[in-house]
């Protein structure tokens, strides 16, 4: 199929663009929206204030999410905070700086009409979030507070202490429930997707397994949204929660939709190092901790043994201090986790494995006392002190990078939908506002934004296109892909091999973070996309998956996403083969300054990569859409 | 270090369940809980027996997901700690841990240590929530909030909804969660407007799903992973007295 990607951006100034696409966009009568059904998958932040918000406007909703209870999705994890140009500061913030920083941050890789527009919408996220109860930090005053955060000049975050994503998730599912209680919204707890069905070329409906009952069952709707996350997990370890999966774009993908920049992946500097193989996910520490601690290795490779304080002030080395003398310790988030790397590298590591480095605050507990360490990280001194058993006030931290983020995603156009009619994707799920990289406060902006204000409102404009019909899950679409995935599940069941799924999963996210990781180079990439189809089919052979389709099966659930993965992988390592270029969070070995910064090739690479799916074992077609910065002028990053 | 453990195993909501005794070898004192489950388990599914079936997600402590009853305490005995976040260096070489499913009448089993918890989202379907639509609230600064209200109803809605809290008490009340969400909202004016309605409706959902009388004994509090006070439940009962009154008045 010929593919031509119209990103549909709508006309004039960057700041005029969303306004005249609302003036113009085309409305559906409020009598008729209950005759549209709308499908929501996943119920994080993105998942949760859509349907919601699509409930509230009158429009029948059916959400999905695997969990329990729509109030468990990742995004209550996220820590810092959300950014929005209220400039109530009068620091000189505004639509325009926020719209700026974030392209910047992006590394000039995203689109320019879609981040304006992410800008302007942040400050009416606050205001909803506020008149729905969520416990932002308060001054004396009465009035919000905020925090400076990475990669801005202005205070624009807004945050509830340390668990800013809970309030706001909790936020969304309570706007959710009382939709549940007004009858406009259909939820299915513990419930995965597992395809999307197309019938004449647009998106009418899913194909899901009630994860209690095994009953593999179709949904049919007027319109799709997927709200299902990130692809994190493909690395084994990250951040993610273990339940995050590729599974829901993945499948879409497989069924036309394009993956656009699938190797923007976000590392973050300050998580607790792995401590052993039984490690099944990795715990972050909010950045915040650079701040007031030093980041340092031994000198020479022969005290990695030695405690912490028998190695003398000489004999560390303090290499943020020393190779970026302005940043230091707050070198941004690449830079400060490559540098991690490239010691331990050097078996300077230190801890059991030798992949960690010291985060030191004995020179701000002498200068400003352990009582005020204590008021400032108590909280995260004693999760590092649960998790690892060490008393961080009496010897320094240990810290690594680890993924965290994945900025790329199934291709949208300027109304969040899909290539394929019918199927909208927001949140972390697609690729549209974060560019090559994103900064800190903005993933909860993105899914709130995407959720509660551009979506419910660009979903209109398809239905009122005439386009919107929906069929019954009689179907043959429905037919076929049910039997589909039945054979599917089948296979995984009768395989009986030798190896466990999590063995699968853990030798794919090695290999994937050593050759796919922080640092790539050609070698690098295709040693893995040699490596990965071989583990993919030994997969196929050698997986045990005990226990029955008709039941609550976690076996089941996950041989499931990780054969996903061992498909999606190859594609993120296609896409970095490809991107001979640095930008963030994509860093080619080959492609950076002197000072190791990340080096762009923007007459060859100012283009969105989205990925044409051509069978499994086929090399997929790569379709550009060029980015073109009308308002902004593409710089070199510095932050020297 | 070397455990036993004694695990309930149940295949679904309708058989009868027991305990299983199973032999945890080699388990390091840096594991997590649930990581020494999945090492047990992995040990299972290669000696061909189905693994242990429990909930988690997040495993950092705020999903509120993972439950269980670890030697007859809900996420086990250290303080303020989900199980995901408890590890194993509290425990000693030889030690015989029992694990159970959270056990209430309103929390089904579904399979091992697995229990339906909806009974949760339909008491917040009642009424724990701020009745507003998206779009056309007021600025944020518009109604300033002192400091002492936000940072008390912040401490309230810290609340992950794991359950802990029904799991711990001899009746099986559900009064912490509940008092949680009441006092949230009641405690900042964008949720004073629908206190009345509010607890009687969240009440009432709350007794209709089975759960139990508050005895005033404080073992969820004691239990919960993220120190929500029996106050809450204090703010409760007085809003719940003035509301029936309210509602006989009127």
């Amino acid at each position: 199929m010929s593919i031509k990607l119209d990103s549909k951006i709508p006309s004039g100034s960057v700041g005029s663009k969303w306004t005249k696409y609302r003036q113009e966009m085309k409305l559906v009568n409020p009598a008729n929206k209950r005759k549209f059904t709308v499908i929501v998958v996943g119920t994080g932040l993105a998942g949760a204030s859509a349907a919601a918000t699509l409930g509230e406007l009158g429009y029948n909703v059916k959400a999905f999410c695997f969990q329990d209870s729509p109030r468990r999705a990742h995004s209550i994890a996220a820590q810092g905070g959300i950014n929005a140009a209220k400039n109530y500061r009068n620091d000189g913030d505004s639509v325009y700086r926020l719209f700026y920083d974030t392209i910047k941050g992006g590394d000039f890789r995203a689109r320019e009409a879609n981040v304006h527009r992410l800008a302007e919408v942040s400050v009416s996220i606050i205001d909803q979030c506020v008149a729905q109860g969520v416990p932002f930090a308060r001054e004396y005053g009465g009035l919000l507070d905020n925090r400076s955060f990475g990669g801005a000049q202005v205070s624009r975050t807004f945050y509830a202490r340390g668990q800013t994503g809970q309030q706001l998730l909790i936020g969304a599912y309570q706007a959710l429930e009382r939709q549940i209680h007004l009858g406009t919204v259909e939820m299915h707890p513990r419930t995965e997707m597992l395809d999307v069905v197309m019938v004449d070329g647009h998106a009418k409906g899913i194909i899901t397994r009630d994860l209690v009952t095994g009953k593999i069952e179709a949904h049919a709707g007027n319109a799709v949204v997927l709200a299902t996350g990130g692809y994190g997990n493909v690395f084994y370890l990250s951040t993610n929660a273990k339940g995050c999966n590729v599974t829901a774009t993945w499948r879409a993908h497989k069924k036309g939709a394009l993956f656009a920049n699938p190797c923007y992946t976000q590392i973050h500097p300050t998580c607790i190092p792995v401590s052993g193989d039984h490690q099944s996910k990795l715990t972050l520490m909010s950045e915040s901790l650079r701040n007031d601690g030093r980041v340092w290795v031994p000198k020479q490779a022969k005290d990695c043994g030695k405690t912490a304080s028998s190695i003398s002030d000489s004999d560390r080395d303090y290499y943020l201090e020393r190779k970026y003398p302005s940043y230091g310790n707050l070198a941004p988030r690449d830079i400060a986790s490559r540098a991690a790397k490239q010691v331990c590298d050097e078996g300077r590591g230190v801890g059991p494995g030798g992949r960690g480095v010291y985060l030191d605050f004995s020179a701000s507990i002498n200068r400003l006392g352990e009582d005020k360490i204590r008021e400032r990280y108590g909280n995260l001194f004693d999760m590092y002190e649960r998790i690892t058993g060490e008393n961080a006030y009496q010897q320094p931290m240990r810290i690594y990078p680890a993924i965290h983020y994945t900025m790329g995603g199934l291709w949208v156009d300027y109304e969040l939908m899909s290539n394929l009619p019918g199927l909208f994707v927001i949140g972390e799920a697609n690729f549209s506002d974060h560019g090559a990289n994103r900064l800190g406060a903005s993933a909860l902006m993105q899914g709130l934004a995407d959720g509660y204000f551009v979506l419910p409102q660009t979903i209109g404009g398809y239905f009122a296109s005439g386009k919107g019909g929906a069929p019954s899950t009689d179907h043959d679409e429905f037919k076929k892909a049910l039997s589909e995935i039945q054979t599917k599940t089948s296979k995984l069941l009768s395989i009986k091999g030798k190896r466990t799924v999590t063995d699968f999963h853990r030798e794919l996210g090695k290999l994937m973070w050593d050759n796919v990781g922080m640092g790539r180079t050609q070698a690098s990439l295709k040693q893995a996309l040699e490596r990965i189809p071989q583990i993919r089919n030994e997969f196929w052979e050698n997986v045990n998956v005990l226990g029955g389709n008709d039941e609550l099966n976690p076996a089941l659930e996950y041989a499931g996403r990780v054969a996903d993965f061992l498909e999606f992988a190859e594609l993120l390592t296609y896409d970095a083969l490809q991107r001979e270029e640095s930008c963030g969070g994509h860093f080619r070995e080959e492609y950076q300054t002197e000072d190791g910064e990340a080096l762009r090739q923007d007459d060859k690479y100012a283009y969105v990569a989205a990925w044409e799916f051509k069978g499994v074992d086929q090399f997929p077609e790569l379709h550009k859409e060029s980015l073109v910065y009308e308002e902004v002028h593409m710089t070199q990053r510095s932050y020297k | 270090m070397n455990l036993t453990l004694r695990v309930w195993r149940q295949k679904n909501s309708i058989t009868s369940g027991q305990f299983v005794e199973y032999a945890a070898k080699d388990i390091s004192p840096d594991m997590s809980f649930l990581e020494m489950l999945d090492v047990v388990n992995e040990g299972l599914i290669l000696s061909g027996e189905e693994q242990i079936a429990f909930d988690h997600d997040c495993r950092e402590g705020i999903c509120g997901m993972c439950s269980l009853v670890i030697n007859g305490k809900p996420h086990g005995a250290l303080p303020a700690t989900t199980t995901c976040q408890l590890h194993m260096r509290f425990f000693k070489d030889g030690d015989t841990i029992t694990i159970e499913p959270w056990r209430a009448s309103a929390f089904p089993v579904i399979k091992d240590l697995v229990v339906d918890r909806t009974a949760f989202d339909r008491i917040i379907q009642s009424g724990g929530y701020v009745s507003v639509s998206t779009g056309g609230a007021p600025d944020g600064n518009a109604i300033p909030i002192p400091k002492e209200d936000a940072d008390k109803a912040f401490d309230a809605a810290a609340c992950i909804g794991c359950g802990a809290c029904v799991a711990a008490c001899k009746n099986a009340s559900a009064m912490l969660f509940v008092s949680a969400k009441v006092s949230h909202l009641s405690l900042l004016p964008q949720g004073k407007v629908e206190e009345t309605r509010r607890v009687l409706n969240m009440i009432g959902q709350m007794d209709a799903e089975g759960f139990g009388n508050c005895t005033n004994i404080g073992s969820c509090e004691a239990a919960c992973p993220k120190e929500i006070s029996l106050d809450n439940i204090a703010r409760m009962n007085r809003l719940y007295a003035k509301a029936l009154l309210k509602n006989k008045l009127s």
